[in-house]
């Protein structure tokens, strides 16, 4: 018998806020354990949360970004249970009314489901040493936005698939950095398997712990050859959560169904509910950008780029940007492309040239100005200075020479000079023109127009 | 005349003229309370070199320059220990001001103490202490109400000139009654919860207890408004609480909700409240029967709502951050031995009871059902509201009972609460005044106001007191 996975996602996402999501401690990575907390991030007796407007702001961007409708009300509720990285032994959550329902992540020729998105206050961060172990709260109510799928997705490859267009969006949106090292970005999933053909769903299994997208790759495809195999062994699943053992590649038990927790979720009595206006939602729509499906496709229409090209060129908001605004001051698009994918990908944080003057560069290849072997020196030194290619070409006395007059005299030369090379062209070998052309480049110091010194060779030595 | 005695708009007014200076009263406050605080037991904590500190450093010219306020030990006053009479925040001290703290010392006040309590507002007699009880100033061997019984106690004794607490279902109207004074529950959201130790967020709220009606205004002016740090409460101004006393009762519509005078009730005191209506009727005012339907099924309510928030409120005393921990040998051990070891015998209790309302399987039941009835009650106020400006009942069923009298039976001890919890759940506004003794005890009479019409309640109060003696009355020790 034929089995097929069924797989659907939990995504933890930290939004980009500057303050955390009920108090006014900053939110940043890597600092000194718990010197970014206040009485109201520790849990101290008394204190109120008060709620981050702009991380609400953030969800539903999310969510009009994902196609889901907005909640014009909902709320906040607690989810009650023990844990030392729990400030208040109870988290500040979303239960029934969350922020954000429907919608859908597009991966190429399928649309996977999202079910709800709520927001949340993150937990703090437990590190155990040999004998104790120590809480950095710092992380501590930053807030998190959660997307639970739609058991949408078929195969590991799906599931990837999903992630990180889900992660494309929301890097986009400038909603995330959804960086897995830094926990920005974490998931949950939940798995089962039945036969093709099969209506109903198999028992699910949760699979915790997956800390990088190649972790939840690994841990679906072994969590589904177990569960196929358990099936053809006639084995019946039972519903529990596993956790992924990223270093021995196994899952394995962490809690029964009968151990399950009881959260005891009700209405958080410290915070009003959250009404969304027509006049703020309408405000977040306007600054809804465009969804990298979408850019990719225009950037094959307007610019005639391959869908390779637009692929790369749209996978980072800041490069696409500054895609745009070079290929804008540019009659030749796709050579901006190259341009930038080639010499500036990965290197992009320290590039000093301006977009237009990385147009004029490429002006002045297709002019003949300069040769293409001289635009790389050239660029080199615009990245390192930020100088306009015209002054640098002026400055190093480039300017590509296509005098045909003085070009004639140099072939002359390298042509009396390898007779050698003469005969062999003239014996059939084509080849040994490059050599011939070669020494011109060289007598004319590396100036010469390349493709005039070929044709003057030709010319000359059919004579 | 000793400076103790005195209301805090006489001492005020002194300080202010200069006829006395504010480390004068505060050490003729502080010679009080160790001369009679042996007996009445209503402070937690005191520190005399600490407050004639502050008492010289006052700020000149507030509202309330130089005036000692003792404060319940549930709100949070920066430097000064805050364990809700509770061993499980033993050695815990404040790190911040509450809102009001920081309002009360922006007017000029001096914080001289903290006041006794039942353990986390939990209870009807302060015995739920963990530091001792506190005794009735009018009678030593009875119980000064709760919960907050020490703040109730040490204004009733002039060991305070005025004292804060925390109401949530009738912590500050049922001691006031039962000691004598006056005790101001404002409506949810006039005053902000930040820095006060939540019991039931959703019905807690900040009130004061002072000597007379005026000074419960004058209080309510200092500590009222909105707080960007409480999202609870309300942006609405505050009014001139004090100017608005002298309006009078004339023509004015006393709402009596003839489920409040029950069969079981102490016949002296229901004498008593009935004399207080006939005088205020005699000032002016009308009185219109209403009623208030939902009003058997409040102290039910009370006790699934309030124990289900505070299940979840107390759960963060785990001896992780802050506070007592007793080690186990893992963390789930140390929960266990240190909220075991920590809290009290009633706060286990309703610990438990809220655990189990809001339980899968029993939430529809119990927490549900509690808030839709909630609702009832609140429109049974809305609709009795229709036809009065204020209602008018009695505080308590009876006067101050004695020491371990109830202890046993925390049913029993509950319904001494059945007049005043219902306010707190419609989220209304309440005040307790004197209005006589019955057995050589106080008798509390009860003020309810519309949300938010705080000037009104006042302003009945303040016409009654006027032409009454009963708040001038003070017990011997």
């Amino acid at each position: 018998m034929e089995y097929e996975a069924v797989i659907g996602l939990e995504v933890h996402v930290q939004l980009k806020t500057q303050s955390k999501m009920f108090c006014g401690c900053a939110t940043a990575f890597g600092a000194e354990p718990n010197t970014l907390v206040c009485p109201v991030c520790l849990g101290y007796p008394g204190v109120l949360p008060v709620m981050n407007e702009e991380a609400v702001r953030k969800t539903i961007l999310s969510g009009l970004m994902l196609g889901c409708e907005i909640a014009r009300f909902s709320k906040w509720d607690r989810k009650n249970y023990f844990y030392p990285d729990m400030p208040k032994n109870y988290q500040i959550s979303q239960y029934d009314l969350p922020l954000c329902i429907g919608g859908a992540v597009a991966i190429p020729g399928k649309k996977l489901g999202i079910t709800r998105i709520h927001l949340e206050e993150d937990v703090a961060k437990s590190f155990h040493y040999e004998t104790t172990s120590g809480v950095d709260f710092n992380r501590a109510g930053t807030p998190l936005m959660e997307i639970v799928s739609e058991p949408d997705m078929r195969t590991t490859e799906e599931a990837f698939a999903y992630l990180t267009a889900l992660k494309e969006v929301l890097i986009g949106g400038g909603v995330s950095d959804c960086d897995m090292e830094k926990g920005q970005l974490r998931c949950d999933a939940n798995v089962s398997v039945r036969p093709v053909g099969q209506k109903a769903f198999g028992e699910k299994i949760e699979i915790k712990n997956m800390n990088s997208i190649s972790g939840v790759r690994r841990a679906l495809a072994y969590e589904i050859q177990r569960q196929i195999a358990a099936a053809k062994r006639g084995e019946k699943m039972v519903q529990e959560t596993r956790r992924w053992d990223d270093e021995a590649g196994v899952t394995s038990v962490m809690r029964t169904k009968e151990h399950a927790h009881d959260y005891r979720y009700f209405p958080e009595p410290d915070l009003m509910p959250v009404v969304v206006s027509e006049a703020w939602l309408a405000e977040i729509r306007s600054a809804v950008p465009e969804l990298p499906e979408a850019k990719r496709k225009r950037f094959v229409e307007q610019y005639g780029l391959p869908e390779y090209d637009a692929e790369v060129l749209v996978a980072d908001a800041a490069v696409a940007a500054y895609y745009e605004q070079a290929a804008a001051g540019s009659k030749n698009p796709k050579a901006i492309s190259n341009w930038v994918m080639t010499e500036l990908l990965g290197k992009f944080a320290d590039n000093k040239i301006a977009p237009l003057q990385l147009a004029e560069l490429v002006a002045a290849i297709d002019g003949g100005q300069i040769s293409g072997k001289m635009a790389k020196d050239v660029f080199a030194e615009m990245f390192a200075t930020g100088k306009g290619a015209t002054v640098i070409i002026k400055e190093k006395g480039l300017v590509q020479v296509s005098d045909a007059g003085a070009l004639e005299v140099l072939a002359e030369q390298a042509i009396a000079a390898n007779p050698k090379s003469v005969a062999d062209y003239r014996a059939g070998n084509a080849s040994a023109i490059n050599f011939l052309k070669g020494q011109v480049m060289k007598l004319s110091k590396g100036k010469a127009n390349p493709q005039l010194v070929g044709e003057i060779l030709a010319r000359k030595l059919q004579a | 005349m000793s400076l103790h005695t005195l209301t805090v708009c006489q001492l005020r007014d002194k300080i202010r003229t200069g006829e006395v200076s504010s480390r004068e009263a505060t050490q003729s406050l502080l010679n009080r309370i160790a001369s009679v605080d042996g007996k009445v037991k209503a402070y937690n904590w005191l520190n005399a070199d600490n407050a004639l500190a502050q008492a010289d450093a006052a700020k000149k010219g507030g509202v309330l320059a130089g005036v000692p306020v003792a404060i319940k030990d549930v709100i949070n006053v920066d430097g000064q220990p805050c364990t809700c009479a509770s061993k499980i925040l033993q050695g815990y001290v404040a790190p911040y001001d509450a809102t009001v703290i920081r309002k009360l010392r922006e007017a000029g006040a001096i914080l001289v103490g903290r006041t006794n309590m039942d353990e986390f507002a939990m209870g009807s007699s302060t015995e739920n202490s963990s530091w001792g009880t506190t005794c009735n100033p009018w009678d030593l061997t009875r119980i000064p109400g709760g919960s907050s019984g020490g703040s109730a106690a040490a204004v009733a004794a002039d060991e305070a000139f005025a004292a804060l607490g925390s109401d949530t279902g009738g912590s500050i109207r049922q001691p006031a009654a039962l000691c004598g004074c006056v005790g101001l529950k404002p409506t949810y959201g006039r005053v902000s919860r930040y820095g006060l130790v939540a019991f039931a967020s959703s019905l807690d709220q900040i009130g004061s207890f002072t000597k007379d009606v005026r000074d419960a205004a004058l209080l309510l002016s200092v500590i009222s408004g909105h707080d960007p740090m409480d999202s609870t409460s309300v942006p609405r101004p505050v009014p001139d609480y004090v100017a608005a006393l002298e309006r009078g009762v004339k023509g004015l519509r006393i709402g009596l909700p003839k489920e409040y005078f029950i069969p079981g009730m102490d016949r002296e005191v229901e004498a008593a409240v009935r004399a207080a209506i006939a005088k205020l009727v005699s000032l002016g005012a009308e009185v219109v029967e209403i009623s208030l339907p939902h009003t058997d099924y409040a102290v039910a309510v009370y006790y699934l709502i309030a124990t289900a928030e505070a299940s979840a409120n107390l759960a963060r005393f785990d001896g992780v951050r802050y506070g007592a921990r007793v080690k186990g040998e893992d963390v789930i051990d140390t929960y266990g031995k240190t909220r075991g070891s920590g809290f009290g015998p009633e706060v286990k209790r309703r610990i438990i009871l809220g655990t189990y309302a809001l339980s899968a399987g029993y939430y529809d039941a119990y927490y549900l059902r509690a808030q839709k009835v909630r609702t009832l009650i609140r429109q049974d106020f809305e609709k009795a509201f229709a036809k009065c400006d204020v209602i008018v009942t009695p505080t308590t069923p009876e006067v101050a009972f004695k020491a371990g009298e109830k202890s046993g039976d925390p049913l029993k001890m509950y319904l001494s609460d059945i007049f005043t919890i219902s306010v707190n759940l419609a989220g209304n506004c309440g005040v307790s005044i004197p209005c006589g003794f019955a057995h050589k005890l106080p008798i509390g009479l009860q003020i309810i106001g519309k949300a938010f019409d705080e000037e009104t309640v006042l302003r009945t109060a303040y016409a009654y007191e006027q032409a009454t003696a009963w708040h001038k009355e003070r017990p011997v020790l």
